[in-house]
């Protein structure tokens, strides 16, 4: 494997792996809010406080590791979507901004608040909105470039169907996986009332999700047909996808093993993630950046994947020590430490 | 428009770094401080000290969170902004900034378990040795940034082949001249800083409040620390001069208004430029600039007419220079007062004007960090790459950066009013008193003079 691909895997696999922990975050904020509103606050939010609190800034660090690696990798990114995302990724930026601090201020600080509470739940549904603009982009279409200015078609974007299902497919999924992953920790603590009400919002947004995600793949074919085909010959790894989601509704209606459904709900979307990702090669953004064309220096693309290497062997052994201290300790899990 | 553009730019990015500068220096300072009580306090079983390392944590937890954020954002907007810098340069210096990545990681897993688990072991010792990744991550995350700045400025490691850079060599990019004093001077820097804003808010507390064992305790440890730490940083920004000297003599001579090359320079403090661009109502020292950049007083030191009008920087840095450099004399120069008073039994180092001005020094060092930020950077123009690009052909095409700036503006306003506020609200109403008695039963009696 030329190092090229060894680095866009290792990036899609972050990304991956940002978008799992960032959905349970920002799924969590919204689930948060709406209880108060609805007055269960009492039943859930003491759950998700636990979980989240020791966390949150992993999950941060996932998002910059990507966008860094990508930089690192493919320094042509930055020129391209760098110039096109200024105005979309300064609001996810600030939103970002929002979301850390206030929940920082919140948690840590002393006092709770209603306005605190819902900047939270509503920036976590608008920053994968926001970020999501980025994958529209990849299709092409949206970036011109003349005379060594590129720009962003705002127009095109606001009224490209593309934009809007991958936008709502993002904010669904986001809901769908970390109902799912709040069902499988509420049944860790032993927490019987949250679980009660978080599986009904798994199951609530399973539905959506798919229906979302058969629409963008549907106005994929109608925007980019080099893409879509790609993703049609892979159809054994969408099949795959479409299983593991079966799998995991059908155990949460018949309410056993939360953990392996939230297994499957991550293979689902590991799958899904993967087919898109690979269909869309050898583009980075369509028709602009190509993987072999786009890639750093031979030696700076040897010297990041062997600082990636000795990074995650310092890594993984923390990670372990971070779910064994939260994640896998009964007796933190439930509240008793 | 297009002028507009880049001075937006320039703006937009000095005002997200000089904002994350304050939180990233909290970042890697603090957690050496908070070891650094947590380690007194269980070996001298003082709960004093232990108490100390808590509170610290509780508030530094709330700057961190701010650092984090402001820290992405700088890091999105190196791309946002500066996207053909960061095209060209990143072939190059990518390297430091992905490691830095690795370095908040570990940085964060840690922090999360140090803040939770301070009763859940034991041995304490346990606990303690989780500050120690912190310190680590934080630091490294301070040297692999300053690696990319120091590249910046002396850029190393690669070849030119029409106009782009090939043949890469990214350690060597990593370990160009400027690296070693940069990186040595930052980060004793950064610890001083933390030091003194750490003295600063136990002076406040004395001065509003009353003295009590736990407030002497915390204002010895965080003044000796000044002491040292100020001591250090004055012998690294000497370290960082001489290296000016060598290698980057522009900077230091649009500091010192050093225009001519000449042997035994004076150095100039102060003062201001007249019509003829001369130096008038200045202090003189005879000698001492060569002195600063050489280690001689007879040494020749290249003055700015060596590089052309157009490549100069700007002459105003000079006031960012002096002040700086006056804050690292006061910053020692007031702990040592402290320690002087300590000593006499006679005299009282608590007392009312001596408080006031260890009040001082915690925002005094947070100016000097900005002071000293905004001299190397500016000490830096035209250039962006010294000698490869220039801050104008690096900026970026679009035309919304004037409404992101804006946007920043608010931004910023809202996280460090809120961030106050938070932490006002966090110690008045629980003060360490009520805090001790809480935690510690048994010592609150007899605490209070
Ligand atoms: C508490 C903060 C603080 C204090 C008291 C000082 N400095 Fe400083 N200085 C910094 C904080 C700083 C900094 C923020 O860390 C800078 C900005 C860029 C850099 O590399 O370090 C810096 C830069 C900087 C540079 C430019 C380096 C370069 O651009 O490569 C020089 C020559 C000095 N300093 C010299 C001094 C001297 C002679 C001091 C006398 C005591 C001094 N500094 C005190
Ligand atoms: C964190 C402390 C820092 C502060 C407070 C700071 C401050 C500044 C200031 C005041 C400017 C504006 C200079 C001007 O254009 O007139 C600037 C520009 C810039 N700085 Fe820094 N800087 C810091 C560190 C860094 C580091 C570590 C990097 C490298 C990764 C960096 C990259 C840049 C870039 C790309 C620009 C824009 C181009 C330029 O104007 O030179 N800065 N910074
Ligand atoms: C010398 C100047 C700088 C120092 C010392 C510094 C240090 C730090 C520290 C210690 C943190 C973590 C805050 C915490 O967790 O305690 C942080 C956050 C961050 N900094 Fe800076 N920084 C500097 C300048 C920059 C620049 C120029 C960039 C852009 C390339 C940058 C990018 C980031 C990012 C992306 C984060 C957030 C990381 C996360 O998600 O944990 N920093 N910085």
């Amino acid at each position: 494997m030329s190092y090229e691909l060894v680095g866009i895997s290792v990036l899609w696999l972050f990304l991956y792996g940002y978008l799992i922990v960032a959905s349970i975050d920002f799924g969590a904020g919204f689930f948060a809010f709406y209880a108060k509103v609805t007055k269960k606050d009492h039943v859930i939010n003491q759950l998700i406080a636990r979980y989240l609190s020791p966390v949150w800034e992993v999950t941060n660090v996932f998002f910059v590791f990507f966008f860094v690696g990508i930089v690192g990798f493919f320094p042509d990114t930055a020129y391209y979507y760098g110039t096109a995302m200024l105005v979309p990724a300064s609001f996810a930026i600030i939103l970002l901004a929002i979301r850390g601090s206030f929940y920082a201020f919140e948690n840590y600080g002393s006092k709770q608040s209603t306005l605190y509470t819902f900047l939270y739940g509503a920036s976590g549904l608008f920053i994968p909105a926001s970020l999501s603009v980025a994958l529209t982009i990849s299709e092409g279409g949206f970036i011109t470039e003349a005379n060594g200015n590129v720009s962003l078609n705002y127009m095109d974007l606001f009224t490209s169907p593309l934009s809007w299902s991958i936008v709502a497919l993002s904010i669904v999924s986001i809901l769908f996986i970390s109902a799912t992953f709040l069902t499988f920790y509420a049944a860790r603590a032993q927490d019987w009332p949250a679980l009660k009400l978080v599986r009904t919002f798994a199951l609530f947004w399973s539905t959506p999700t798919i229906i979302a995600a058969l629409t963008t793949f549907i106005v994929l074919s109608q925007h980019n047909e080099r893409h879509y085909e790609n993703m049609l010959n892979l159809w054994w790894v969408f099949g795959l996808s479409v299983g593991f989601f079966l799998i995991a509704i059908w155990l949460l209606y018949q309410q056993k093993r939360y953990g392996l459904a939230f297994i499957s709900v991550m293979l689902q979307f590991l799958f899904a993630f993967f087919g898109y990702g690979v269909g869309q090669y050898p583009y980075l953004l369509d028709p602009y950046i190509l993987i072999h064309e786009g890639a750093t220096h031979p030696s700076m693309g040897i010297a990041l994947i062997a600082a990636f290497i000795g990074g995650l062997l310092l890594l993984i052994p923390s990670l372990i020590l971070l779910f064994k201290l939260f994640l896998f300790d009964a007796a933190y899990v439930k509240g008793k430490k | 428009m297009e002028l507009d553009t880049v001075l937006m730019s320039r703006l937009l990015t000095a005002m997200t770094l000089g904002f994350h500068i304050i939180f990233a220096t909290l970042g890697v300072g603090i957690p050496l401080m908070i070891s650094i009580a947590e380690f007194i306090g269980i070996k001298k079983n003082d709960p004093h000290y232990q108490l100390l390392a808590r509170r610290w944590t509780r508030g530094f937890v709330i700057t961190v969170a701010v650092g984090v954020v402001t820290g992405t954002a700088i890091g999105l907007q190196l791309s946002l902004i500066w996207p053909n810098f960061m095209q060209v340069a990143g072939n190059v210096i990518s390297l430091p900034l992905f490691m830095e990545v690795f370095a908040f990681f570990f940085e964060a897993i840690f922090l999360g378990i140090y803040l939770y688990t301070w009763d859940r072991f034991t041995n304490p010792y346990i606990h303690w040795s989780f500050s120690l990744p912190i310190i680590i991550g934080g630091g490294f995350s301070a040297v692999f940034i300053t690696t990319v700045n120091a590249f910046m400025n002396t850029p190393e490691g690669f070849t030119t082949e029409n106009g782009t850079f090939a043949a890469v060599n990214p350690l060597a990019a990593m370990l160009n001249p400027a690296t070693p004093t940069k990186v040595f001077h930052v980060l004793s820097s950064a610890y001083l800083t933390c030091a003194a804003i750490l003295a600063a808010i136990t002076a406040f507390m004395i001065l509003k409040r009353k003295t009590t064992d736990y407030h002497k305790k915390a204002l010895r440890l965080t003044m000796t620390m000044t002491f040292l730490f100020g001591l250090v940083t004055a012998l690294a920004g000497d370290t960082s001069a001489k290296f000016l000297a060598d290698h980057q003599s522009e900077k230091l001579a649009a500091a010192e208004w050093h225009f001519e090359t000449s042997n035994n320079a004076d150095l100039i403090l102060f003062g201001w430029l007249n019509e003829n661009n001369e130096p008038t109502g200045e202090m003189r020292i005879p000698g001492l600039l060569s002195f600063l950049a050489h280690g001689n007083f007879n040494a020749e030191v290249t003055g700015l007419e060596e590089v052309p009008t157009d490549k100069q920087p700007p002459l105003w840095i000079h006031y960012m220079f002096d002040l700086m450099v006056t804050i690292g004399f006061l910053l020692p120069g007031i702990a040592l007062l402290y320690f002087i008073l300590a000593m006499v039994k006679r005299w009282n180092e608590h007392n009312k004007g001596l408080l006031s001005l260890i009040f001082l020094s915690g925002p005094l060092a947070v100016l000097a960090i900005e002071f000293g930020w905004i001299y190397a950077e500016e000490g830096r123009q035209p250039w962006i790459i010294r000698g490869y690009m220039t801050v104008e052909e690096a900026v970026t095409s679009s035309s919304y950066v004037p409404h992101m700036f804006v946007l920043f503006f608010v931004l910023y306003v809202v996280l460090g009013t809120l961030c106050v506020v938070t932490l006002r609200k966090l110690f008045r109403n629980n003060p360490a008193e009520v805090e001790l008695e809480k935690h510690y039963p048994t010592i609150t009696k007899g605490d209070d003079e």
